[in-house]
């Protein structure tokens, strides 16, 4: 799967780039006459995302995740960048064009039920983009696909006047699944769609989401914190850190060799199911927590927690270099550590 | 037989009354546990973990009741008076909330909150109850412990919240610490300062832990022994080993087959367990994962199977083991 992608991924061009992207919040101040200060959820990022590519969003949380994810589709405006669609810039169109471009990107929420309209059946729910989209189509029809679409997220179609609560988290999260699926999207940004599902759940909606994309030739944006399920589904990573991109890479040399000492912290600490291999691996060890973002670091925002931290680091900031063909780190020292 | 148990549950049942009928959420269950052990408790949402340990803490919402036996050392304990529960809870026996919020109050400083069981179960002076509650927040690992005794819980990140809830239930040095998903809401590298800490207790003051978790992963670095539950039943114990490697429920099976991991490159679709979890309130006459199981058989869907024990403190509830 991944190989076949890598490989179509190269003569393609992308489907979506983004560039110096930026979203910035404005606190209001505690003083009167103080100027407002600015949160920087995210601070310049830089991607191109390819015709049936994953890439995954990482990082703890606050770090920008959500905020990254719901920019790129215009649901939040974004402070400065572009984000370019099929090669045309999207940040600032009017709604006018941005209504037809909605059709293509769609969005999957962490809380299946809070997403839903607890007063629609899931008929309506499922229905509803081809209703506002596809207002042409008969009655019947919009039926016939809604029916479609529940039988492939394996949902029964008799079921098609029921209501959400009726539901469990995973039926819920299949609801959302095939309201996004409903108008063919050509992107879907997944907002930790099975953060809040069993274990034995979230392999079924991981899998699902795996065959619709082979299917549909998706190209997905998988945010999560948990980087096991990143390293299964994703083509590549990309881990952000304060609203900045600590290293963007594929998903094998990310894994295999992490560069940035965030990374490597990060993959260290994710617990093994196996109490061999658990308790005899090595670890490194975070001291600290996440900094107030709205006073971040100067220079490296990471540096507060890097154990390999130099005077240089708190004065200038590194840039996203590109170290191999497949990865991409903001260090200043990731050559020596 | 004498043990050193330090807490021993037996035939543990508790059901709760609702408008739509009754909910069966633990159903016989039976384990203990010794000082210094880890015992991980698994299974998915809804399959009891949380409520056997409310039960034995006393803290059950009102519409629900248990039965059984619940001895702390010789002392039976359940469904004792809150008077007498009290010099029990949060003193010998402490369990950290699921919901930080269960156990902080958001209107008191946390100082307050800390002495408060000082000065009432150990006769202590404010003065030394606040120098105690110093120490344990210290012990945590919260910078600056002698100023941040004074902030509200608001004030504190979620990682910091969870080492005061750590620091409050430690407190009194209990024997026994039941940890409701300590570290579920937290990010990873926090997670594994947390898990640090209490491998640390363990180790200083030989405390008995029970480690309620649905991480296969934290189970795997932190227990010696793992008991599975399933619909309100325990459907496998053993040791964290046997379980890993060996593990005979199909249950078990599934799940730690289900997990993706950090440490894998598979390029296959990942094992799904299909279907859904069961209804509490309405499980099926037999094995209750009988939709969910591969190897189901007539028998399942006629007779319910018991926990069998097949030596070194190994059990398995499924008709398949008598067939091996
Ligand atoms: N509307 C808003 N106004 C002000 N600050 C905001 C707003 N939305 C998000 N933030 C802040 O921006 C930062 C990034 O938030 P975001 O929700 O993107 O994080 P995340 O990585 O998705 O975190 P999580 O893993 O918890 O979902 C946080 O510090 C958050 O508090
Ligand atoms: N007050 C109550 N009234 C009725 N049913 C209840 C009540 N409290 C809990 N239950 C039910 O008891 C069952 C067991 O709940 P419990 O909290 O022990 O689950 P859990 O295994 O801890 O799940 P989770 O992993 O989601 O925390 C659930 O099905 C729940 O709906
Ligand atoms: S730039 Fe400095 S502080 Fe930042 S990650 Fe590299 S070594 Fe650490
Ligand atoms: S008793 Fe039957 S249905 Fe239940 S787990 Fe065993 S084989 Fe599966
Ligand atoms: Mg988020
Ligand atoms: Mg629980």
């Amino acid at each position: 799967m991944s190989v076949m992608n890598k490989s179509a991924k190269k003569d393609a061009s992308p489907i979506l780039s983004v560039r110096d992207l930026k979203v910035h919040f404005p606190i209001p101040s505690k003083g009167l006459f103080a100027p407002d200060r600015q949160l920087k959820a995210v601070d310049g990022v830089n991607f191109d995302l390819y015709p049936g590519e994953t890439l995954g969003v990482v990082g703890e949380s606050g770090c920008g995740k959500s905020t990254l994810g719901r920019a790129i589709l215009q649901l939040i405006p974004p402070t400065d960048g572009q984000v370019a669609w099929l090669g045309k810039n999207i940040v600032g169109a009017p709604h006018r064009d941005m209504q037809p471009l909605r059709r293509d990107l769609q969005i999957i929420f962490q809380d299946p039920l809070a997403s839903l309209n607890p007063r629609m059946t899931i008929g309506e729910i499922i229905a509803e983009p081809l209703v506002t989209h596809k207002p042409e189509l008969g009655k019947e029809e919009i039926k016939a696909r809604v029916k479609r679409m529940m039988a492939r997220v394996g949902l029964l179609p008799q079921m098609i006047n029921r209501y959400p609560h009726e539901f469990s988290g995973g039926q819920c999260q299949r609801i959302g699944i095939a309201r996004a699926m409903i108008l063919e999207p050509k992107l879907i940004v997944c907002d930790e769609p099975v953060s809040a599902l069993d274990v034995s759940i979230q392999a079924q909606i991981v899998n699902l989401l795996q065959e619709l994309q082979r299917e549909f030739d998706l190209s997905l944006i998988f945010i999560s914190h948990d980087l096991s399920i990143v390293r299964h589904i994703c083509h590549r990573i990309m881990v952000l850190y304060l609203g900045n991109v600590a290293e963007l890479a594929d998903r094998d040399s990310i894994y295999a060799a992490p560069r940035h000492p965030y990374t490597k912290a990060l993959i260290s600490a994710v617990p093994i199911p196996d109490p061999e291999i658990e308790r005899n691996k090595e670890r490194i060890v975070l001291t600290g927590d996440l900094p107030s973002p709205l006073s971040p670091p100067s220079g490296c925002v990471f540096r507060t927690r890097c154990p390999f931290a130099k005077d240089k680091c708190a004065q200038e900031p590194p840039v996203l270099e590109r170290v191999s063909d497949s990865q991409e780190v903001a260090c200043h020292f990731h050559d020596s550590i | 037989m004498t043990t050193n148990h330090i807490l021993t549950v037996e035939n543990l049942t508790t059901r709760f009354q609702t408008p739509d009928g009754e909910v069966e959420a633990v159903n016989n269950v039976n384990f203990h546990i010794d000082p210094g052990e880890t015992l991980g408790v698994v299974g998915e949402s809804g399959s009891g973990k949380t409520q056997i340990f409310l039960s034995l803490m006393g803290l059950l919402a009102k519409n629900g009741a248990s039965t059984g036996s619940v001895r702390y050392k010789d002392k039976e304990i359940l469904n004792l008076q809150p008077r007498e529960l009290n010099k029990i809870r949060g003193v010998s026996m402490s369990m950290i909330f699921q919901d930080p919020m269960t156990s902080l109050n958001p209107f008191l400083k946390i100082s307050r909150q800390m002495t408060e069981v000082l000065v009432e179960h150990r006769g202590m002076s404010e003065s030394d109850a606040l120098a105690r509650a110093i120490t344990m927040l210290d012990r945590v690992g919260i910078p600056g412990a002698a100023q941040r005794v004074h902030m509200y819980p608001h004030e504190f990140s979620g990682g910091m919240r969870q080492r005061v809830m750590i620091a409050m239930a430690l407190l009194c040095d209990p024997e026994v610490l039941i940890a409701d998903e300590p570290t579920t809401a937290l990010d990873v590298t926090v997670q594994a300062q947390i898990l640090d800490l209490l491998r640390d207790l363990q180790t200083d003051f030989n405390t008995a832990t029970v480690m309620i978790t649905h991480d296969l992963g934290v189970v795997a670095g932190l227990c010696d022994r793992v008991m599975v539950m399933y619909g309100g039943r325990v459907v496998e114990t053993g040791s964290v080993r046997d379980i890993y490697y060996d593990s005979h429920h199909p249950y078990t099976e599934g799940l730690l087959k289900s997990m993706p991991r950090i440490d894998r490159a598979d390029e296959e679709s990942l094992f799904a367990i299909p279907g859904q979890p069961p209804n509490l309130q309405n499980l099926p006459k037999g094995c209750a994962y009988q939709e969910r199981c591969e190897y189901v058989f007539d028998r399942c869907c006629a007779e319910r199977p018991l926990l069998r024990e097949f030596g070194n403190g190994r059990a398995s509830a499924c008709f398949r083991e008598d067939d091996k």
